[in-house]
């Protein structure tokens, strides 16, 4: 233990610890910019600065540790002039656009700049001039309002592995870009929008759908429904100052419909129909000798990374479309024919906590007719700007139930969006089919949690069946290593880009709370244990679809609708 | 298509990236497009970390230089003697800026932090040649003296064409 | 005998498969090996230049030397020795440090001094080699200094004002062996305090040694050397690596070129010792690309402490193993930080880190790493040879030794000067540099680089020291020292380090990419005329920036990560110090006294002087001055842009500038 004086306050630390977490666990608040919770600290913003007794500069408190009888000073006049002054440059080089800014009211520098009480433009001078890059379906980049604090550079390179921005350039012209500043469609982007979620300004955001959406709910002759991916109602309330962890399914359904959707339905349902078929493709790979370990395919953005930088190993990627998907195929097909409208009248939106998968409905491989199987795809904060528009009270809406039939879930297809959950899921319908019997321990907690690869076996029919859950996409390398070099003893594979899954997403509320991963995934379980179905082939209506429509997984017709293929990009990109 | 220089250094070794840019740069004059992708394969990194080592450093140029490179000294011993005004005519009479290369790609105008010739300040350095207490009614004779070496050598050039 | 590796011992000759302990101690002292002692002595004589029966002429070959254009001299001399017919030996040197004086050649007949001769051209080779080699007389015409006694015709070269009060320890050799030949240092006494240490001292006593020596870094901070030795040594781990820092990118320096170009043994062994004393198995010189010449000289230097078994396997049979690599910077000022030179090392972006964890901790690959300059290890083997007692003597209370400064500016006498610590700042401006040329009044000089200050007459009594330099605003820096005379303006010495901190910004910390580009600003509105758009916003934010200047530099010292940036506000903080009423002129008058900030001035033609030629109006190219042709010409102040190309161009000194 060590003692050590903040503010005058006695305090007692552990040996290791930073001046930041010391003074945090005596309730004094000291901003930060470049600072990311676990990652080695760089440094760089000097925002956090504080005054240590026998030290010549002002110490940046993040990256230093803490010693005996060491006396900080965190709040004293010459630190607050030097944080506000550090405030000022960043502010002088920005764009004074916080009015028209999609970051406004949830803006880091915003936040410094009210803290700091700035009233004039002390240091005016020039401004850094780049671009916006608007070439990819899903992000934007802004480099303009950019404060360099290199968080999405290390999210990308230390926690993705992706690698698709770096800082380039330097001094004044240090820029965060791609190689030779070009398009983000062009580079190793995997769209995954965690740079988004780290970015504390505008300068990293989601393309938007929104003005789509809108004129669609506008066109009379539109038929304009939508979807909610299982992780949105763990998050949304987030936004609307909920408590970490609230489940707000059934406001949602109710805002969506004031929103004018014709009806509401939810992403859960193609997740169970999600499972009949990628757990009947697994069993059928592995009785038939097909290529395993096969992954699950219902993350894009992991598409989108084995497509171009492992495309060798496609074959081993599931056929089956991403739920939402398969929702927008079976609107446009089984759902049209029932109710009787032109599928090309029917407009779907998905309302996900993602970024990719605005690149995902464009695909040309997911398209029947020259329709797009999704029209429009929203983030949960583009779903909340809309709310706010239509004078939605939020927090005072009652609640509804989604329409049917594909609105009916069960608790298997609410796990879905925490990391293990599809693997979960899947495997409690491929032992049903494999042994007749029902799995009876339905929480597999080897593959639950937050660590990077999550393993587990389970024995089917005197078969022992090998899975991994690969948390994140930063982790994958390993795996797909030991794929190629022949070393794999897996059967199924579950890849989330994200760490935690789609709760997670880069379409997700923006805020620096480090809880929130557990906490939104705490509300899923709960879905899932309070489930009256809590197996996907125990869903009526997945059974009913199967009986009027698809006769069953895997069938031709189920193929021609559920099923997807894929591009090797990394040949598409070289040109 | 750098295989010559891949095969001094072991593969996936990050260390050696600044040395195998440098290398590149010494055959091609400066670091093509493809170079990047390339280094980047061979040393195990992303593109964008090639790409921002690329950018970081003043020694590695994205484009190709003019055939002939004046130097500027802007050390400090040189800028108390006025090298400042030197860089100005040179961009005058060549309608460039430093840092630019001039449309007929013949020149380059670089400024160098100290070329470390203090006593004969201010100096410049065309190609290799070192030109010191310069002033700047010089530049014109210099500038003049290399493009008549390279009217001299397209001349050649031409009557070497034409007898083929 | 050939070289040194012909000694013969008891059991063989020293290679490096087999080290022999006392290789070093036998080369230069014959009596060690008898039977073989006349070999041995004789051949030293040769190698010091001693015993030779042709003339010899040596050139110093530096790159200082080479852009006065040594190497064409060379050529010359090449030439003309065949014409004449005259048998005699080439020595390259490297370069004795008196840029003034450059290109140097000297020549030594057989049993005659070593005579200098200066300020040689290649007009001069024909006389000069006739007269010294055919006539045999001394060619007074350039004759400038001789290394024997004074004489009637020459004097002794330690008796020029230049070199009388310089201490040279570390460029002892520069200029005067050949810095290519590893026997030439050994006859010269090198390799002895290697030797020493590595047979009669453990790394403790080494690193007790340097201490005791007070040996502080010479890169500019001023550390303990043997501090960070003994912090590595006292790390446990397999791997520790010793890294030269020979990355001096400060504007106006080239003390390190001119060690590694001109003595590069003796940095290579001061690296051993220092790795012997902290532990390091393996090495690494960082050098500057743009020192192509150093480099050559470093690899050949490797090369051949490799094939004496200096560096590699049991060193001199110790049982010490020390592998040293050459790495090229590839241009990056900030490389200087180590942080961002480890980073460097490792093929990243120079960005430097926050420490802790110190390098010697956990440094290059998260190894202990220790880093010093050029000029520090150069001084190691000096400190273990000649003991600690001895190097203390030198210098201050707190600063010991000497230090190497690269003079330059408005100054008779530019060059490297190496002076005990403790010499006053006047002594070396006045007395070693001759004090300014053309009559001009000294105005301030330049110390420690684009992170020192300029310091005023009334601070020339300030010794150097690594304290005193830092209490009037200054600090040691690698040892820039420009002198300034009354024509240089302060406001604009300090833009010139702005923008120079500006462009060599890693860009990391916001203090330094944010805030020096901001105060760069400031001045450079100091800098400038009414704005011709007018509307006041301009004088509005110049006075604004002025309230704030201070405030700015104080919170970039404090907050900036590394030392680049921390130290980047001193050119402005110093100036505001010593020079204020400078600043306030341009401030409040829009006048630059010294005449150098182009847009303050105002040019005038004198009707009387002008002839009308029209010179000027074709140069001007905002047609700001009208007249006709054979009448005298004005130039309409509101359209001038302050160019001076008119000035320039005027043949009959007509304009004039206030």
């Amino acid at each position: 233990m060590i003692e050590l004086k903040i503010n005058n306050i006695n305090v007692k630390a552990e040996e290791g610890m930073t001046i930041l977490d010391a003074a945090k666990s005596v309730g004094i608040h000291v901003p930060t910019l470049c600072h990311m919770k676990d990652l080695f600290p760089t440094g760089a913003c000097r925002i956090c600065v504080v005054e240590v007794e026998g030290m010549r500069g002002l110490t940046p408190s993040c990256a230093y540790p803490v010693s005996d009888g060491m006396k900080v000073q965190t709040n004293s006049p010459r630190v607050r002039q030097a944080r506000k002054t550090i405030v000022e440059l960043l502010v002088e080089n920005h764009p004074d656009d916080c009015l028209i800014c999609v970051r406004n009211k949830n803006c880091e520098l915003q936040d410094l700049s009210e803290q700091y009480s700035l009233r004039e433009h002390r240091f005016v001078g020039e401004k850094k001039d780049h671009a916006i890059d608007i070439s990819s379906a899903s992000m934007e980049r802004d480099p303009a309002k950019c404060i360099l604090c290199g968080r999405c550079v290390r999210t990308c390179n230390e926690i993705q592995k992706v690698g698709a921005i770096d800082f380039t350039n330097r001094g004044f012209s240090s820029n965060v870009t791609t190689p030779f500043n070009k398009g983000l469609n062009v580079s190793d982007c995997i769209l995954c929008g965690q740079c988004i979620l780290v970015c504390p300004t505008a300068a990293l955001r989601e393309k938007s759908h929104s003005k789509e959406v809108i004129s669609a709910l506008n066109d009379k002759n539109k038929f304009t429904v939508v979807q909610i991916a299982p992780a949105v109602r763990a998050s949304i309330g987030e936004e609307y100052n909920l408590p970490l962890g609230t489940n707000v399914t059934g406001q949602l359904v109710t805002g969506l419909r004031r929103l004018g959707f014709k009806k509401v339905f939810d992403t859960n349902f193609a997740a169970d129909l999600t499972i009949m078929e990628e757990g009947t493709e697994l069993i059928g790979r592995i009785k038939n000798g097909g290529k395993l370990p096969m992954f699950t395919s219902c993350c894009p953005g992991w598409v989108k990374y084995i497509e171009q930088n492992r495309p060798q190993l496609l074959d081993h990627l599931s056929t089956c479309k991403s739920p939402h998907e398969m929702e927008g195929a079976v609107l446009k097909s089984y759902y049209a024919k029932k109710m009787g409208l032109t599928p090309a009248d029917i407009f779907v939106v998905s309302i996900m906590p993602c970024t990719v998968k605005k690149f995902e409905s464009d695909r040309a491989e997911l398209m029947n007719d020259k329709m797009q199987d999704v029209d429009a795809v929203l983030t949960t904060r583009e779903l909340v700007r809309l709310f706010k528009m239509a004078g939605i009270d939020f927090n005072d809406l009652p609640e509804d139930s989604f329409d049917n039939p594909l609105g009916e879930s069960t608790g298997a297809a609410a796990i879905f969006g925490t990391s293990g959950g599809v693997m979960e899921a899947a495997l409690r319908t491929a032992y049903f089919k494999l042994t007749g019997n029902e799995l009876e321990n339905l929480q597999l907690n080897d593959i639950r949690g937050n660590v990077g690869v999550k393993e587990s076996t389970i024995n089917i029919n005197g078969t022992d069946i090998k899975v991994a859950v690969v948390n994140g996409i930063g982790n994958v390398g390993i795996v797909l290593d030991q794929i190629e070099s022949g070393k794999s003893e897996y059967h199924f594979i579950e890849v989330m880009a994200c760490p935690g899954g789609c709760i997670n997403g880069g379409g997700q509320p923006i805020h620096q709370k480090s809880e929130k991963v557990m906490k939104r995934v705490k509300v899923l379980y709960e879905i899932d244990e309070n489930a009256k179905n809590r197996r996907s082939h125990e869903n009526e209506s997945v059974k009913k679809i199967y009986n009027e429509f698809f006769g069953e997984p895997n069938s031709y017709k189920a193929h021609d609708i559920l099923h997807t293929t894929y591009v090797n990009r990394k040949e598409l990109l070289k040109k | 298509m750098h295989d010559n220089i891949f095969e001094k250094y072991p593969k996936n070794d990050r260390s050696n990236l600044i040395a195998i840019l440098q290398d590149i740069q010494d055959e091609f004059g400066y670091l093509p497009e493809n170079a990047i992708s390339e280094v980047s394969e061979f040393v195990g990194i992303p593109q964008c970390s090639v790409y921002g080592v690329a950018t970081f450093y003043n020694q590695f140029r994205l484009i190709p230089l003019g055939k002939n490179v004046i130097r500027v000294c802007r050390g400090t011993a040189c800028h108390v003697k006025n090298s400042a005004n030197i860089l100005t005519a040179l961009e005058a009479e060549l309608e460039i800026k430093a840092g630019e290369t001039t449309r007929d790609k013949l020149f380059t105008i670089e400024t160098v932090a100290c070329i470390g010739a203090c006593s004969i300040a201010p100096v410049i350095n065309i190609n290799d040649e070192y030109y010191g207490r310069i002033t700047v009614k010089e530049i014109p004779k210099i500038i003049k003296k290399y493009k008549n070496e390279m009217k001299k050598e397209n001349a050649f050039e031409k009557i070497e064409e034409s007898a083929e | 005998m050939k070289s040194f590796l012909d000694i013969k011992f008891k059991d063989g000759l020293h290679t490096p498969e087999s080290p022999k302990e006392e290789f070093i101690a036998h080369c230069t002292d014959g009596a060690l090996t008898p039977g073989q002692e006349n070999e041995i002595n004789e051949f030293n004589k040769r190698l010091k230049y001693e015993l030779h029966e042709k003339p010899i002429i040596f050139i110093g070959m530096d790159t200082s030397s080479l852009a006065s254009g040594a190497n064409k001299i060379k050529e010359e001399i090449i030439k003309e020795l065949e014409i004449q017919k005259i048998d005699a030996q080439i020595v390259e040197t490297g370069g004795i440090g008196f840029g003034t004086f450059e290109p140097f050649v000297d020549i030594k007949l057989p049993g005659k001094d070593r005579i200098i001769y200066s300020q040689i051209s290649v007009k001069d080779i024909h006389e000069l080699l006739k007269s010294t080699l055919i006539k045999k007389e001394i060619y007074v015409k350039k004759a400038f200094a001789t290394y024997g006694e004074t004489n009637e015709v020459v004097t002794n070269i330690n008796e020029i004002p230049f070199f009388k009060e310089q201490l040279r320890i570390v460029l002892e050799n520069c200029g005067i062996i050949n810095p290519e030949s590893i026997d030439e240092y050994i006859a010269a006494g090198g390799f002895k305090g290697l030797d020493k240490a590595l047979r009669l001292m453990t790394p403790e006593t080494v690193v007790k040694e340097v201490l005791d020596a007070g040996l502080r870094g010479r890169g500019g901070g001023g550390f303990p050397a043997a501090k960070k030795w003994e912090l590595a040594y006292n790390q446990k781990s397999e791997i520790k690596y010793l890294i030269c820092n020979a990355d001096e990118g400060d504007p106006g320096a080239f003390m390190d070129r001119s060690v590694l170009e001109s003595d590069p043994f003796k940095l290579v062994e001061g690296m051993i010792i220092a790795a012997y004393a902290m532990g390091a198995s393996y090495g690494y010189i960082y050098c500057r690309a743009e020192y192509p010449l150093a480099i050559a000289r470093l690899q050949k230097t490797i090369k051949q402490c490799n094939d004496y078994g200096l560096l590699g396997k049991n060193i001199l049979n110790s049982g010490f193993n020390f592998e040293l690599k050459i790495k090229k910077g590839a241009g990056a000022f900030v490389c200087g930080e180590e942080t961002a030179l480890i980073a460097s090392i490792e093929g990243k972006r120079g960005m430097p880190k926050p420490r802790p964890p110190y390098p010697s901790i956990s440094g290059l690959w998260a190894k202990p790493t220790v880093i010093n300059n050029v000029e520090t290890f150069a001084n190691v083997s000096a400190i273990i040879n000649r003991g600690s007692k001895w190097y203390s003597s030198i210098g201050t209370e707190t600063s010991k030794g000497t230090k190497v400064f690269a003079l330059s500016g408005k100054i008779e006498n530019s060059g490297l000067v190496e002076v005990p610590m403790g010499i006053t700042l006047g002594e070396v401006v006045f007395n070693i540099g001759g004090g300014i040329p053309d009559g001009k009044k000294f105005k301030a000089v330049q110390i420690g680089g684009p992170s020192g200050g300029c310091l005023p007459k009334s601070v020339m009594d300030t010794p150097v020291d690594y304290e005193s330099l830092k209490t009037v605003g200054a600090m040691m820096g690698s040892g820039g020292f420009v002198v300034m005379d009354e024509d240089t303006c302060m406001v604009d010495v300090a833009k010139y380090f702005l923008t120079f901190i500006q462009n060599e910004s890693c860009g990391k910390c916001v203090p330094c990419r944010e805030g020096t580009k901001r105060m760069l600003e400031i001045i450079e509105r100091l800098t400038r005329n009414y704005s011709k758009n007018g509307e006041g916003k301009d004088d509005l934010l110049r006075f604004k920036g002025v309230l704030y200047l201070e405030r700015l530099g104080n919170v970039i010292r404090d907050t900036s990560l590394c030392g680049l940036g921390q130290s980047a506000p001193n050119p402005v903080m110093s100036g505001l110090r010593y020079f204020r009423t400078e600043y306030e002129e341009h401030i409040y008058d829009r006048n630059c006294p010294a005449g150098v900030c182009k847009e303050l001035l105002t040019y005038k033609i004198d009707p009387e002087l002008c002839n009308g030629c029209g010179l000027c109006s074709m140069k001007c190219g905002v047609n700001a001055i009208l007249g006709e042709k054979k009448h005298a010409h004005y130039i309409i102040e509101d359209k001038c842009i302050k160019c001076g190309m008119c000035y320039e161009a005027c043949r009959k000194n007509a304009i004039s500038v206030n």
